[in-house]
């Protein structure tokens, strides 16, 4: 029981507390690329969120298995950085195979994937912090909720500061930016939480 | 070689302020002024190496698997980059932490070897990176001096200020980050806008 509730402690933390968005400065590009429209920015998170969990697991795996019995742990962002791209590029042929219709709502953020820096944030992290496998997992998957939690947030922003009255200097990149700043600021209202 | 590959990075094409590329780092490193130096003198390196060797390799690698071949040998420079830091600076890596090991999916990095080194010659590609590089650690380092100097009350971490001053720590906690890079980047359209008109009238 006390595991569940550590658990349940550790996802909760990483959702609000440590939001790898707005906190961690995890995954800002597709956060600031792909956030112009809810329902694309839903799309992208739930894709980044199933790749961020299963690439918890692998690396763990990785780590464990591989790079730590043969001391070679300097390879580890080489290593990490080819099983999320080998991941990455079978998540696109599976859903591709069982899913078209997915596929072509998720179909270009895919590729996107490898470079999030949050996908790869999340395996270094899980090694840093020493989390065992159900704990690099769930961490791996609350960490893909809170990257949902900050981009469909400003993506609802973001769909009406369309129709706001903005200085010329600032439209586009700027004011996102400025409103990002309002979000995070919100957020760091969390930071007083302790778990 | 041609010395405008050099010079074109600082300005005109400034990663940061006008391509708007390499946001995670940009945002997340710049709380003091030598983290980002330090930032950007290590994405300058990787930058250059990996320019050099993609640019040497533009032959042999297949088109299909290049994307991977590029993250590839981005990666090794990473690490030597990294246990270079570890071993000689250990304060900056410490404090660059995680940052370090994510230059490897820092767009501007992969973005040089796709638009530049993969269909230019060695000396071009090496002058380019360096620009690049230097660009993005000039963006890196006026960004972290506006917030360690407003937010921090210090620059390089020697006091401006009298003991009266008191900072405003937003500007090191990360809305600061968001907020000041958007009014830098509004700051600079409005010179471009500015100066193209400026243009127009002549």
């Amino acid at each position: 029981m006390s595991l569940f509730i550590e658990l349940v402690l550790l996802s909760l933390s990483t959702i609000l507390v440590n939001n790898f968005v707005l906190v961690k400065f995890l995954g800002i590009c597709p956060f600031l690329g792909v956030s112009k429209k809810v329902s694309t920015a839903l799309g992208m998170s739930l894709a980044v969120t199933f790749v961020m969990t299963v690439a918890s697991a692998c690396t763990y795996l990785v780590q464990a298995f591989l790079l730590e019995p043969f001391g070679i742990e300097y390879m580890q962002t080489v290593a990490f950085i080819l099983v999320i791209a080998v991941l990455v590029q079978f998540v696109e042929m599976v859903i591709q195979k069982f899913s078209p219709a997915l596929y072509n709502a998720l179909g270009i953020y895919l590729p996107l994937i490898t470079t999030n820096c949050a996908v790869l944030g999340v395996a270094l992290l899980n090694v840093q912090e020493g989390y065992d496998f159900i704990h690099s997992v769930v961490f791996g998957f609350s960490g893909g909720l809170s990257f949902m939690l900050g981009i469909v947030l400003f993506a609802g922003v973001r769909e009406r500061l369309e129709t706001a009255d903005i200085p010329k200097a600032l439209q586009g990149f700027p004011i996102a930016l400025i409103t990002a700043g309002l979000i995070a600021m919100a957020f760091l209202g969390f930071s007083g939480m302790k778990f | 070689m041609q010395i405008k590959e050099f010079t074109k990075g600082l300005i005109k094409e400034n990663p940061t302020f006008v391509q708007l590329l390499g946001m995670c780092p940009t945002l997340a490193v710049t709380t003091s002024v030598s983290n980002g130096i330090g930032m950007g003198l290590s994405a300058t390196a990787v930058l250059v190496a990996s320019n050099v060797v993609i640019s040497l390799c533009r032959k042999f690698i297949p088109n299909k698997i290049r994307i991977a071949s590029y993250i590839v040998i981005i990666a090794a420079f990473v690490s030597a980059i990294e246990m270079l830091l570890k071993a000689y600076l250990p304060e900056i890596s410490k404090s660059l932490g995680l940052f370090i090991p994510l230059i490897v999916v820092n767009c501007i990095i992969l973005a040089r070897a796709e638009a530049f080194a993969s269909k230019n010659t060695v000396g071009n590609s090496a002058l380019d990176g360096l620009g690049i590089g230097l660009g993005f650690t000039a963006a890196l380092t006026i960004i972290s001096a506006i917030r360690e100097v407003l937010g921090n009350g210090t620059f390089l971490g020697i006091a401006l200020f009298g003991e009266k001053f008191a900072p405003a720590t937003i500007l090191i906690l990360p809305p600061g980050a968001f907020i000041v890079l958007g009014l830098l980047i509004g700051a600079i359209n409005l010179i471009r806008a500015k100066n193209e008109k400026g243009g127009a009238d002549k």
